[in-house]
């Protein structure tokens, strides 16, 4: 008989028999490939979207020299156009305005258009209606989102903040959406220099070569002429840096839906062992028919791999569907935030498609594979014994390879993150799962080798037949144990995670109510006036103000924050939620500062060591005096003393504070008072420390809700692997009750029989799935976590939604018994005797 | 003195079709032991059913001891099922993940009888009918005609009044069948109760005290091969 004919056959035989049983590892597959397909096309289609903004921007430049975003001398700049080999030069200023009361700042691109034409030629297009208006001082052409943004249309004012004043900007004309698609202005940059307080200051220049001359040698030329903290590269793709930013968030999400796939495949092996134990004595009589052992295990194979083709199909379908929704309603942003803004269309490649099919068929492929080869290998004359069901399924005990595999996750889980993704950490993971999946059935026997004797008949009935087929039982609890486990490990990781962020914020947030000019952004700041004047008003006991400005230390890495802040080395450990610091001085006399985990793994400035700071005044040597946690700044942040700062940059504004409030003081009527005693007061962001944490904790569980999300759709898929094992083996077992039924047990008896049977079961894979959870939220919380984020966290455990959560889980596998068992005796007790089995 | 006093039952399955039973009487005395034969879709199975309880009849009674059966409910019907009956079935029906001796236990369980007498008479039953030293053996351990002993023995061990027997040679060679049938007569006359064989073969009913067989027209004496009764 050819395969191919075997095969059809099989797959009739197993659609009769039961088509519910071939549906569900079918819609298993289906939602796993779904969510694993949904959220690559999602945060792949936003990212796409940010790289081709970004390179209409960079324009047709075949080298930029890139500043910090303090910028530098644009005597630079003609240095550079007189060079040999350059074509064009085009001087750019691009800074972040702030905006009064908005929630993002306004990228500004301010550059001189004769020569920004000639690098990006699209640009000529976009703005030569308002050309001439072009060189006005306060004039600024909006993209189509920033003008959305604004509520803002050509010829309208609106304003912005300039040091600590705003000023009025007015827009010349709209950019089109295809040629922009992200919020932006474009300014002339002389204009941009004045307006902004950056005469003489650059911190970018586009240059294009000409047709012929050698990259390497401009490259080299212009190398000569950089100061320090000035560096030329082929055009740094800022989606690139978005890229690497969102890399941990999006890697983690992934990983997440793919362990709902792998929940899937867990379960088709759940399905087909289970399916493959009933059709036993079938699959024999083909071998004594003279079907051969690898004829019978390729068919079996063939049928996982299809219901996975199908699965796979139905799921990219359904992510498709989930992406365009996905994409138009969070626009591109699942719940980091750094991808916000895309503009919901969706791109994706047929290619892309197809690997996710590919994908879920091998995964299903893999679940059928195992019980495929037990049944193969199984001798026909046994297998067409009566009462075969159980014998020599799982006859080898693999707790060895499981021990083995659990140890070698050990072993990854010590070993560093491979480019900022914790790979080896993952892999840890997957080890310690398989491992540990492995051990079940010796688990699970031995618990109910100690489970007591029960006196009443259904309880003992319920264990004897548990102990009498450990193997299908644990078949049955693979894919809830998978499900479960990651499931308690990461809601572990998050619990952890939640608490640590809240205890920093405990830390960082101490007094009543914070201020801030300007919602991000450079351009707006406040004097030390009025820092008076804010610290006098009445109900004020203390105050308290930082600078906080972004510094670029490494060229196309996400700027850090600096923040300069009244602090010393004996007040540090009550500031910053030190994880790290060094004890005294020691010989150097540098001034300290703060660097947070981050700084130590990315730039490797660990307590201790020397460092130079790029600041404005120039170059500030400084020695790392500790490390601290920042859940706010993922990209790095260094504290360094106010003073210090000042005296270095001779910048002694500031743009952030804290406010300790009087105890009788009323904090609206403080608030009220700092607005209109302020200079633009009405665009300072004023929370009170519980709004400040409230906010938090709502971003951080916005964060995570895609998280919790997943993790119940693998629940979900888990719960299902174990209502089919309960349906299909209640009705494989129709005629145990016929004959339990004659001999004189109830109908309910019965039943309790069966919901003792699924409540044990459970409890067993519960509370292995606990263990194993734990064991996985360690290497989540210690490995995954600290390369993913680059800060630490500390180990606490949600008892209590744990508890729910298992106790859930219980009811619902004891319901799903008892419904099986009561579906299974609705048909005729005499009936169920007369089927053989 | 009659065990078992069954008049004018009468059993319909569907309004359109002819009864399966019509005005069937059957009267079966202590001691006694009778085979029932007759055509396959007469209603051999359907009186069985009617007498253990499992089913209603439309019409007629069903007396086991002096009980109306007929006029249970679930709940009792299993329980007289439980303490007055045993079943032996063509399939065996031998549950797999329990041994030998536990699956001939399995009523005394259901009667929660001592621990000790259980073993007791569960060690008694396996030695009568041959399997003395298998307690402990699994049923895919045993050959068909041990599985059917092991049945027989699980259908005598509580001791029951009338034990029902629903073609229990069907899946075994002659032989084996033969010495089955031996064994089951022999421990219904040791147990004191009473026996109705369901059977297609006539060697098999011919072991009975007396055998009917069933038609359309009700239950018509075949014939006494053995003299039956204590």
């Amino acid at each position: 008989m050819s395969p191919l004919r075997l095969w059809l056959m099989l797959w009739r035989a197993q659609w009769h028999e039961g088509p519910l049983r071939m549906t569900v590892p079918v819609l298993a597959i289906a939602l796993g490939i779904a969510l694993a397909a949904a959220v690559y096309f999602v945060n792949h289609s936003a990212l796409e979207e940010f790289e081709q903004a970004a390179r209409r921007l960079a324009g047709e430049a075949d080298l930029v020299v890139r500043g910090p975003s303090e910028g530098f001398a644009e005597d630079l700049y003609p240095q550079i156009a007189k060079l040999e080999g350059v074509a064009v030069a085009s001087p750019v200023l691009a800074i972040d305005v702030s905006l009064p009361g908005a929630p993002r700042p306004l990228p500004v691109i301010a550059l001189d258009p004769f020569r920004a034409t000639r690098v990006q030629p699209g640009l000529l297009g976009e703005i030569a209606g308002g050309l001439r208006g072009f060189f006005e001082p306060d004039g600024i052409f909006l993209s189509m989102r920033a003008a959305d943004a604004l509520e803002a249309g050509t010829g309208d004012r609106f304003e912005v903040l300039v040091g600590n004043a705003p000023r009025s900007v007015r827009v010349l004309g709209l950019l089109s959406d295809t040629a922009y698609p992200q919020a932006l202005g474009i300014m002339d940059i002389a204009a941009a220099q004045w307006m902004f307080g950056r005469l003489g200051r650059l911190t970018r220049i586009d240059i294009r070569l000409v047709r012929g001359a050698a990259l390497a040698d401009v490259h080299s030329s212009i190398e000569l002429l950089l100061p320090a903290g000035v560096t030329v590269a082929a055009p740094a793709i800022d989606s690139d840096r978005l890229a690497s930013a969102t890399r941990a968030y999006r890697v983690n999400l992934s990983m997440l839906a793919l362990v709902a796939v792998l929940t899937g495949a867990f379960l088709v092996l759940a399905t087909q062992s289970l399916a493959i134990l009933r059709r036993r004595p079938a699959l024999a009589l083909l071998r004594a028919l003279g079907v051969t052992r690898g004829g019978l295990e390729r068919a079996l194979i063939a049928e996982g791999v299809v219901l996975g083709l199908i699965g796979a199909a139905l799921g990219v379908a359904l992510g498709l569907l989930v992406a365009r929704w996905a994409m138009r309603v969070l626009a591109g942003d699942l719940g980091a935030g750094q991808l916000a803004g895309a503009t919901g269309s969706l791109a994706v490649q047929p290619l892309e498609m197809l690997a996710f099919v590919a994908a879920g068929s091998v995964f299903a492929g893999l679940g059928a594979w195992l019980p495929a080869r037990e049944a193969a290998a199984r001798s026909p004359a046994l297998a067409l014994k009566s009462g075969d069901a159980q014998a020599g399924v799982g006859t080898t005990r693999p707790w060895r390879a499981g021990l083995i595999l659990m140890g070698l996750g050990g072993v990854l889980a010590l070993l560093p993150a491979i480019q900022g993704v914790p790979l080896f950490g993952y892999g840890a993971v997957a080890l310690l799962l398989t491992g540990a999946v492995l051990l079940v059935p010796d688990v699970a026997e031995r618990l109910l080798g100690s489970v007591p004797a029960m006196r009443r008949a259904p309880l003992a009935l319920a264990v004897a037949q548990l102990r009498g087929s450990t193997a299908q039982v644990s078949i049955g609890l693979v894919a809830i144990i998978a499900s479960f486990s990651l499931m308690v490990a990461m809601a572990i990781m998050v619990h952890s995670f939640r608490e640590s962020f809240v205890a920093w914020l405990d830390t960082v947030v101490p007094a009543d109510m914070q201020l801030r000019v300007g919602q991000v952004g450079s351009t707006a700041t406040l004097t030390e006036t009025d820092e008076i004047a804010v610290s006098r008003i009445e109900g004020v006991a203390r105050s308290e103000f930082r600078r906080v400005l972004p510094l670029a230390l490494r060229r196309g890495a996400v700027p850090v924050a600096l923040i300069a802040m009244p602090i010393d080395e004996a007040s540090a450990a009550e500031r910053l939620v030190l994880v790290k610091a060094v004890r005294g001085r020691g010989p150097s006399q540098l001034p300290p500062v703060w660097v947070s985990e981050a700084m130590v793994d990315l730039y490797g400035w660990g307590p201790g060591t020397e460092v130079v700071l790029p600041l404005a005044g120039g170059d500030l040597a400084a020695r790392v005096a500790g490390a601290y946690r920042d859940y706010g700044r993922s990209g790095g942040s260094i504290v360094i003393p106010r003073k210090v700062y000042a005296s270095a940059s001779g910048d002694s504004a500031v743009n952030e504070g804290s406010l300790w409030l009087a105890r009788t003081a009323d904090a609206a009527a403080v608030e009220a008072a700092i607005r209109a005693r302020a200079p633009f007061g009405e665009a300072l962001q004023i929370r009170t420390a519980a709004e400040v944490r409230d906010i938090s904790l709502r971003n951080f569980d916005r964060a995570f809700a895609i998280t919790y999300a997943l993790e119940a759709i693998a629940v979900f898929i888990g719960l299902l692997g174990v209502s089919v094992a309960a349906a299909s083996t209640a009705l494989a077992r129709r005629a145990e009750f016929g004959m339990l039924r004659h001999i004189g047990l109830r109908r309910r008896q019965v039943v309790t029989m069966l919901a003792a049977e699924g409540v044990l079961t459970s409890a067993i894979g519960v509370c292995f799935a606990l263990l194993l959870g734990g064991l996985l939220s360690l290497a989540l919380v210690y490995v995954i976590n600290r390369q993913s984020f680059l800060w630490s966290i500390d180990l606490a455990v949600p008892w209590l939604a744990l508890a729910v959560l298992a106790a859930t889980l219980l009811i619902a596998a004891a319901i799903t018994a008892t419904l099986s068992g009561r579906a299974a005796l609705s048909g005729d007790a005499v009936r169920a005797v007369r089927e053989d089995w | 003195m009659a065990l078992l006093d069954v008049k004018g039952i009468a059993k319909r399955y569907r309004e359109d079709r002819p009864p399966v039973l019509a005005g069937v009487d059957l009267t079966v005395r202590e001691g006694e032991y009778l085979a029932i034969m007759g055509e396959s879709g007469v209603g051999k199975s359907t009186l069985l059913n009617l007498i253990a309880g499992l089913d209603r009849p439309d019409k007629g009674s069903i007396r086991l001891d002096g009980t109306e059966v007929s006029a249970l409910d679930d709940d009792a019907a299993t329980l007289l099922r439980r303490r007055q009956m045993g079943f032996v079935f063509q399939a065996f029906h031998v549950l797999p993940y329990l041994t030998s001796a536990q699956n001939v236990g399995l009523p005394l369980v259901l009667l929660g009888t001592d621990r000790r007498e259980r073993d007791s008479r569960v060690a008694e039953m396996l030695a009568a009918v041959g399997l003395g030293g298998t307690g402990a053996h699994y049923p895919r351990e045993l050959s068909g005609g041990e599985l059917q002993r092991v049945a027989i023995a699980r259908a005598l061990v509580h001791r029951p009044r009338l034990v029902l027997a629903d073609e229990p040679t069907g899946n075994l060679d002659p032989r084996t069948a033969g010495q089955v049938l031996a064994l089951l007569q022999a421990q219904i006359r040791v147990g004191g109760g009473a026996g109705i064989l369901i059977t297609h073969s006539l060697a098999a009913a011919r072991t009975a005290d007396r055998i009917l067989t069933l038609t359309a027209r009700g239950l018509e004496s075949t014939g006494g091969v053995q003299q039956g009764g204590p």
